[in-house]
């Protein structure tokens, strides 16, 4: 039944879900789907979620069942799984780029976090691009969000944060 | 593998999570400031997630769903340490017990990293790498109030003489302690509690701080077998007051 249906066109119809939280970026962009497996039978999506107590899991896993009914697929099944946990790595180039026209920073390179703290304290601001800037709170209005505040522009941001 | 020994590591893990957890969460809008607020309703959600998350993978194991078993149970059921049910009392403490606590629980789930059970070690790598902005929290905290005036040093360091006894009753053993470790399930308390003092050490080395004599304390156990303290079910009430107006209630 699904046989003539490819990843590449799951994940394309995957675009139309955001981020509840991040309204301009996809789960796609965002790096939280890290399976597609197409059977005859149905299609299973896996997902892991950003932080583990992220509150805005079962919105997004129900509407990635919603865009898969609506292209037809009768039989899918959405699990989550911690095999391949999501980094903050896992943000796509142009899922970045939607992060910032936001007004969110997004998040440095997780590989140096554990050893370097200046990571944290110095992020650049996606309004003006200033690097002058300093960690006001690293827990913010989300789990995955840090408080700035940028002394060029002289105006408060949030960054995704490193994990 | 032995399941009991495995299933009742879980219970207490999650346990911990849950209970410190909420009780975190009573900072919500009480907070010294603004900042506070926010991080401790942040470690709030993130220890509660983490607990629904274990409770999920006792849930694969047979046990209830994470619902049941977070708001039916009575005190004597939970196996958190004392520690983690003890009220917030002033900042102080709250900040002391989040610092011996989260120290323990990055090792904890450090060490869990390499266990033998798949789900769980699958899982310990994600809380290891959000733990880190709990540890970071409480040791910029630690540092500068415990090298701040005269008044953040004799309040800390007297929460933190409270504190370690309770503290050193998140290592009680567990009966199944050597089929956790034969099985590589888990490298067991003692290892633990080792690299714990190590940290806590260093830590504390960078303040005005003073630590007794290990030798000297009696650790506060009866928590991992059931056995609280009269804090826990008026907790345990709060938090399930809703859930049991109607148990049977969609969300």
């Amino acid at each position: 039944m699904h046989n003539s249906i490819t990843k590449e066109e799951v994940l394309t119809w995957l675009e139309e879900v955001k981020d509840p939280e991040i309204p301009v970026l996809s789960l796609v962009d965002l790096g939280v789907i890290t399976a597609v497996d197409i059977r005859p039978e149905g299609v299973t999506i896996t997902m892991t979620p950003t932080f583990v107590g992220c509150p805005a899991m079962d919105m997004m896993k129900s509407d990635v069942l919603e865009v898969l009914h609506k292209h037809g697929i009768t039989h899918a099944e959405v699990q989550v799984s911690f095999r391949e946990p999501w980094t903050s790595d896992k943000i796509s180039t142009r899922g970045r780029e939607a992060l910032k026209s936001f007004g969110l920073a997004p998040p440095p390179s997780g590989k140096n976090l554990f050893t370097d703290i200046d990571v944290l304290e110095h992020a650049t601001c996606p309004r003006c691009n200033g690097t002058n800037t300093e960690l006001k709170s690293p827990f913010g209005p989300t789990l995955c969000r840090s408080i700035h505040y940028c002394l060029d522009c002289r105006e408060a941001f949030e960054q995704f944060k490193p994990v | 593998m032995n399941e009991i020994a495995l299933k009742e590591l879980l219970y207490k893990i999650a346990d911990d999570q849950l209970i410190l957890g909420h009780r975190n969460s009573e900072w919500t809008g009480m907070g010294p400031l603004l900042e506070e607020d926010i991080a401790f309703s942040s470690m709030a959600q993130d220890k509660v997630g983490q607990s629904y998350a274990i409770y999920n993978l006792l849930h694969a194991l047979g046990e209830q769903e994470p619902d049941t078993i977070a708001f039916t149970r009575n005190a004597n059921q939970f196996h958190n340490s004392i520690f983690t049910e003890l009220p917030n009392s002033e900042y102080d403490f709250s900040l002391i017990r989040h610092f011996l606590y989260d120290t323990a629980e990055i090792i904890r789930f450090d060490l869990l990293t390499r266990s033998a059970y798949q789900p769980l070690a699958d899982l310990a790598v994600k809380v290891r790498a959000e733990l880190r902005y709990h540890t970071l929290h409480a040791n910029t905290w630690i540092k500068q109030l415990g090298s701040a005036t005269e008044e953040s040093i004799s309040r800390l360091q007297h929460s933190l003489d409270t504190a370690l006894p309770h503290a050193l009753g998140m290592f009680e053993e567990s009966l199944y302690e050597q089929d956790l470790i034969h099985d590589s399930i888990f490298a067991g308390e003692k290892i633990l509690m080792e690299r714990w003092k190590q940290q806590v050490e260093i830590i504390l080395s960078k303040t005005q701080l003073q630590l007794p004599d290990w030798d000297t304390l009696t650790a506060v156990n009866g928590g991992r077998k059931g056995q609280h303290s009269e804090h826990l079910q008026p907790l345990l009430d709060e938090m399930s007051e809703v859930f049991r107006i109607d148990p049977t209630a969609e969300w």
